[in-house]
């Protein structure tokens, strides 16, 4: 029984190995190799750190990168206040039948893939689109307007993107809190906002917390959003790993730049679950 | 004296259901009240209007005579220990205990105190710092209490609050809240479809019915002199039989139950061929070895023994008389009977005031 | 702030209307997707020139519909052949993984399930270059160890499937755990009480009350690999997914016909995301 049991587990162990092992780890070791790098003829390499260097001086890199983690954040904070009010309508205001019906709604958005919802909002808002049409139709503009590439557009398709990641997770712990200790809240005296502020929000602190993270790993990750609604001033730093990688070959950087962004996600979401008190494997999991 | 707690002809539908039906109570200044009842009988809906949760359709509520209709439940001075108590999981105990203060704009140092205070009245001083998990069941709702008491509300409303502890450790809380009570002399409006709560603690109870009051009254006066079959049924157990009135005389009828069984019973006005119930407690059924030492008793019956429901000190018997009609009768702790076994044959007999007879449809 | 509290009537109307206004907003991009895949016109914009079925199912040009364009249909075939592989492949691991982390105690088992946690916080573009640098470290290894060309390591479908499978599996995991976390260990007791071994008691048993959760991980894969672009993009070869494929024709410029396709896209996926919860829903 116990050597079957031995056999059992490393049966189930392996595949669990082999997968983080060959495509997680291995893979970003061999990346952070690579950008410790540097070509000095051709299949010739030597060790050095010139590629982060090169990405920390050059200052369209640097404020490329700033520029994202900013945006990332604060896309991560305007969803968050949509967010709140529609999750805690779902959860506690809304019964039965609606309920259910609301939290479909919000769901089967995200079924459908992030370029047909980017391709949406390029239908509405270019000069050609909808929203230009109906602006001078009231009379509000005299001629077309484009309303693509701009930060604002950019940060509307964001913030569309993710709502999903905020929404679940807040209708979650939302749901959990008990009716009755909201009410305990108003019979002991609390109004609306001392209510929200010491039993609601604190209770929903996990969801909060959770929802935050995968809403910023995802605007940090973009890359459809920003390349499609963005302006050419407004890259975002996804589109510069693309561009090194795919365009110019330069793979001694593009690693560089990945490995940046690796950093830069680990650092904030490290911060935020510090902040809060909560482990990776109660938030995520 | 002007009550603490006043509903007058109160009334609350959902829809085409009525789950309160014109109820009126008063509850009397540092009194324990309970309303008592099956699930479903509209006890939670009062409670829920009194402490704001809920508009009632018509009637009113009054506290210290003025009327508490227009006022939010936030503004109301009723405060509520809920069924799962509803402590803030979020916050320490000294924070549970000190919301309401602060909700007061009360200055900390004096919150401070007065959660100290609070906690030294319910013997768990130094607790402040704790965690809401961290508590024992019987802790956990000495806290809710006092998180309500700091506020030294007119009334204190409690939901069922020991329905999820475990028997031991709810009799105990039996006699330690009405110990609460006393010593913070505030009134009490407490829910229960737990008859011995209502019995132990209360100084008045409501049996509630189908969203009506069957019966106000001291536990005494519900036990012994039951007002209507459901409260004679709810309260206390009983053998019921359904019969028809043969003959009355001067407040003693004798009547025969639908099972055949010929007996006595004093109470309600009846008058022959009436349909009634007939209730008799099981406790009130004497247990003899002869005919002989029942004498006195107006019903008296052969039987067997069928069965012994050993019980400590609320042992039955099961007695099955000659026309096959089984009894419940309790079993007197003197060790006259400790030797009873199966198959014995006994006398059983009761005095016809001790059967209580309701008329029936 | 929930119904039992008494809030004046303008404070309901206002967060109402604040609610409808939510669900306007995510309505919005999708409806006007739909609505312009009938537009008879080089461009889905405004004005509306009529209604057409064209883009579906026309057959000469300007207007091929979806249905006649050999290019959208190749790439919708290789869509599904990734997403079948990836959910099979994710919903194995998944599962042997939930079996894992759910029966043993063993050193190393809270670092390992954080690590299994995270691909879920790695930008999907750098999971997509990380596998994109090592597979080429290896075909570049074989090379110089064997002269041997490995077109398998090169940009193309297998990176695909292994990239989108490497986070995918994470999803897969957590969904799968979360049932087998339910389920009573003492039925699987009874099994072996009862004369089944180990593994015969996991089959009948343990497996069927895992079902529920093992379909709905291989729909949500199917999607999520079917969506998946960014890690896809890093690792695509010549043969475009659908994703990169109408990425590609946006970026020229837009005809109705990606309406229509993105139109069958969320038809299909909510007709499946639908199925798999009145499927769970069952009890």
């Amino acid at each position: 029984m116990r050597h079957q049991s031995r056999i059992a587990f490393i049966l189930l162990l392996s595949p669990l190995v082999l997968w983080l092992g060959l495509l997680i780890l291995i893979p970003h070791v061999d990346m952070l190799l690579i950008s410790l790098r540097e070509r000095v003829s051709f299949g010739v390499y030597e060790t050095s750190l010139t590629q982060y260097k090169k990405a920390l001086t050059e200052p369209l890199y640097l404020r490329t990168f700033w520029r994202t983690a900013v945006m990332s954040v604060l896309a991560t904070a305007i969803t968050l206040l949509i967010a709140f009010p529609v999750a805690y309508y779902i959860a506690k205001m809304a019964k039965g039948r609606l309920q259910q019906v609301l939290f479909m709604l919000c769901l089967i958005p995200f079924y459908v893939s992030e370029l047909v919802r980017t391709f949406g909002w390029m239908i509405l808002l270019r000069e050609t689109g909808i929203v230009s049409n109906l602006l001078q139709w009231t009379g509000l503009a005299d001629q077309p307007v484009e309303l693509l590439y701009t930060d604002a557009t950019m940060m509307v398709g964001l913030v569309y993107t993710s709502m999903l990641f905020m929404v679940v997770p807040l209708v979650t712990t939302l749901e959990s809190l008990d009716d009755s200790v909201i009410e305990a809240g108003y019979d002991l005296g609390g109004n609306g906002l001392s209510v929200l502020r010491e039993i609601i929000i604190p209770h929903a602190m996990p969801g909060i917390v959770s929802g935050c993270i995968v809403v910023f790993m995802l605007s940090l990750g973009n890359y459809l959003t920003p390349t499609m609604l963005g302006g050419k001033d407004s890259l975002w730093f996804t589109e510069m790993i693309y561009n090194q990688f795919i365009v110019r070959s330069n793979w001694e950087l593009g690693a560089a730049f990945g490995f940046m962004l690796l950093v830069l996600s680990s650092v904030i979401v490290w911060g935020m679950l510090r902040l809060t008190g909560r482990t990776l494997k109660e938030t995520m999991g | 004296m002007t009550p603490d707690l006043e509903c007058v002809d109160l009334v609350k539908r959902f829809g085409d259901t009525t789950a309160v039906d014109n109820v009126s109570f008063s509850v009397p200044p540092g009194s324990f009240f309970s309303i008592l009842g099956p699930s479903g009988c509209g006890k939670t809906t009062i409670m829920r209007m009194i402490a704001g949760f809920l508009d009632p359709t018509s009637g009113d509520i009054r506290i210290k005579g003025g009327s508490v209709l227009d006022t939010p439940p936030n503004k109301r001075p009723v405060n509520m220990v809920f069924q799962h108590l509803a402590l803030f999981p979020m916050m320490t105990i000294a924070e549970n205990i000190g919301y309401g203060l602060r909700r007061r704009g009360m200055s900390r140092d004096e919150i401070d105190r007065k959660v100290d205070e609070a906690l030294d009245r319910i013997g768990l001083p130094g607790i402040g710092g704790r965690k809401v998990d961290e508590l024992s069941g019987g802790q956990k709702q000495r806290v809710a209490i006092a998180r309500c008491m700091v506020l030294e509300p007119d009334v204190l409303l409690l939901d069922e609050p020991l329905g999820a502890l475990d028997l031991k450790l709810r009799e105990h809380m039996k006699v330690e809240l009405k110990a609460l009570q006393a010593a913070f002399d505030t009134t009490f409006v407490y829910i229960t479809h737990d008859q011995s709560e209502a019995l132990v603690m209360s100084d008045q109870i409501a049996v509630m019915n189908a969203g009506r009051f069957e019966q106000v009254g001291s536990g005494q006066d519900l036990y012994y002199r039951p007002g209507t079959p459901f409260v004679a049924g709810f309260i206390g157990e009983s053998n019921r039989w359904k019969g028809r009135i043969e003959r009355a005389e001067g407040g003693v009828m004798q009547l025969r139950t639908d099972t055949g069984l010929a007996m006595r019973a004093a109470g309600a006005a009846l008058s022959e061929g009436d349909n009634a119930e007939i209730f008799v407690r099981p406790e009130t059924i004497r247990l003899a070895g002869s005919a002989e030492a029942l004498s006195r008793f107006d019903n008296q019956l052969k039987g067997t023994v069928t069965s012994l429901l050993f019980n400590g000190a609320a042992s039955r018997v099961l007695v099955q008389d000659d026309a096959g009609e089984i009894l419940e009768v309790t079993l007197p702790q003197s060790g006259e009977f400790a030797s009873l076994k199966r198959g014995d044959t006994v006398h059983i007999g009761w005095a016809a005031d001790q059967a209580a007879c309701f008329g029936a449809a | 702030m929930i119904p039992t509290i008494p809030q004046s009537r303008a404070f309901r109307l206002v967060y109402g209307g604040y609610v409808a206004l939510f669900f306007l907003y995510l309505a919005l991009p999708l409806t006007v997707v739909a609505v312009f895949a009938f537009n008879d016109s080089q461009f889905p914009s405004l004005p509306w020139e009529g209604f057409t079925w064209n883009w579906f199912f026309g057959e000469e040009r300007p207007q091929i519909g979806v249905f006649h364009e050999r290019g959208i249909l190749r790439a919708v075939g290789t869509s599904a052949f990734v997403a079948v592989c990836v959910a099979v492949l994710s919903v194995g691991v998944g599962t042997t993984n939930a079996f894992l982390f759910n029966r043993y105690d063993f050193r190393g088992k809270g670092l390992l399930y954080v690590l299994m946690l995270l691909p879920l916080v790695i930008p999907g573009i750098v999971l997509g270059i990380s596998i994109l640098v090592f597979s080429s470290t290896l075909a570049n290894g074989v090379w110089d160890l064997a002269q041997m060309d490995i077109q398998a390591l090169r940009p193309g479908l297998l990176l695909v499937i292994l990239g989108q499978f490497s986070f995918i599996t994470t999803i897969a995991t957590l969904v799968i755990s979360a049932r087998l976390q339910k389920f009573d260990r003492t039925l699987e007791e009874a099994a072996l009480n009862l004369g089944a071994d180990r593994l015969t008691a996991v089959r009948t048993i343990t497996l069927p009350f895992l079902a529920p959760a093992m379909i709905g991980a291989v729909v949500v894969a199917f999607l999520m690999s079917f969506e998946n672009f960014n890690t896809t993009l890093m690792l695509v070869g010549s043969d475009a997914p659908l994703t990169i494929a109408m990425f590609d024709r946006l970026k020229e410029g837009s005809t109705p016909l990606l309406n229509s396709v993105s139109l069958l896209l969320m038809l299909g996926s909510s007709l499946l995301a639908l199925l798999v919860i009145l499927f769970q829903r069952r009890p």
